[in-house]
């Protein structure tokens, strides 16, 4: 995989199939629907303690916002990711483009995709520094890596907006 | 929204009330008056009330230090040193007080930095 900035966009080619297909994930990886740990990390009250008054007007006012906002951002990702869905050979490279105008909803989407997988695995802050892990031999591995990618093209996009 | 700011005591503003009555005797008609009352009100500006108030950010092993580094610098408008120390901060100490002042403008901020996925609250200071 070869990820570089041309003009206004992010390009990454040489997307082997592997990468590709988590890539294609990043939607359906950031919804926490169904998933309680990952939903109540999405959506963490505004204060500690008991909950009020205010946090019953947020989760009424604030919570749809945030929904909306979200949702926007993973729209936005796979809209750019049908780029991967062409009539190439199934296992041939791909390449993506991303135009720079869209790196915002990547970093949402891709945030996003990160806390929820990492809720739902209950990662452990040692298991995510740990970029040293093991070859990927169970579910468990696998989305550990997907993690780990995701942060990687997180980097590179917070690298792009900074030059 | 409607998550307006809220607070502790009944009153927004803390009223003093000192009124003086002045009884003035006029010898000659054999009678007392009464002058008008001089009522001075003494108020806090509500900003002064609710100066309080704490923007929090608590860590969180899954945003990567870039990342908060930027949504520090893009929410408050802090230079990349200072949105660094933050970071760090929270890395280290487990929370950083981002902010502080007056709470309708401190739930902007909560909300906004939640809107970047970081793990953020509203608390009171004291």
């Amino acid at each position: 995989m070869d990820i570089c900035r041309r003009k206004s966009v992010i390009e990454i080619s040489e997307l082997d199939p592997f990468l590709a297909e988590l890539l294609r994930q990043i939607p359906a990886s950031a919804n926490p629907d169904g998933a309680p740990a990952a939903e109540q990390r999405i959506f963490s009250p505004p204060i500690k303690g008991k909950a009020t008054e205010f946090c019953a007007e947020w989760k009424m006012y604030v919570e749809p916002e945030l929904r909306r906002l979200f949702q926007s951002a993973t729209e936005t990702v796979a809209t750019d990711l049908e780029q991967l869905n062409g009539n190439e050979k199934s296992l041939g490279n791909r390449t993506l483009r991303i135009p720079a105008k869209h790196c915002d909803a990547w970093l949402s989407a891709l945030n996003q995709a990160r806390i929820v997988i990492a809720a739902k695995n209950k990662f452990t802050e040692n298991e995510l520094n740990d970029h040293c892990h093991s070859p990927i031999g169970s579910r468990r591995d696998l989305s550990l890596f997907q993690v780990n990618f995701y942060g990687f093209l997180q980097e590179f996009i917070l690298r792009e907006l900074r030059s | 929204m409607s998550c307006g700011p809220r607070r502790d005591g009944a009153c927004l503003a803390q009223i003093k009330e000192v009124e003086e009555i002045t009884l003035v005797s006029n010898e000659k008609a054999g009678t007392i008056t009464t002058a008008e009352p001089t009522i001075e009100k003494e108020t806090q500006s509500e900003e002064e009330l609710d100066l309080p108030w704490q923007v929090v950010v608590h860590n969180d092993p899954v945003n990567l230090m870039s990342y908060v580094t930027m949504v520090f610098q893009r929410v408050f408008g802090y230079p990349r040193e200072r949105a660094e120390r933050h970071m760090l901060e929270v890395h280290q100490n487990g929370r950083s007080i981002l902010w502080s002042g007056m709470r309708e403008r401190a739930e902007l901020y909560v909300q906004q930095l939640h809107g970047y996925l970081l793990l953020a609250t509203l608390e009171k200071a004291g």
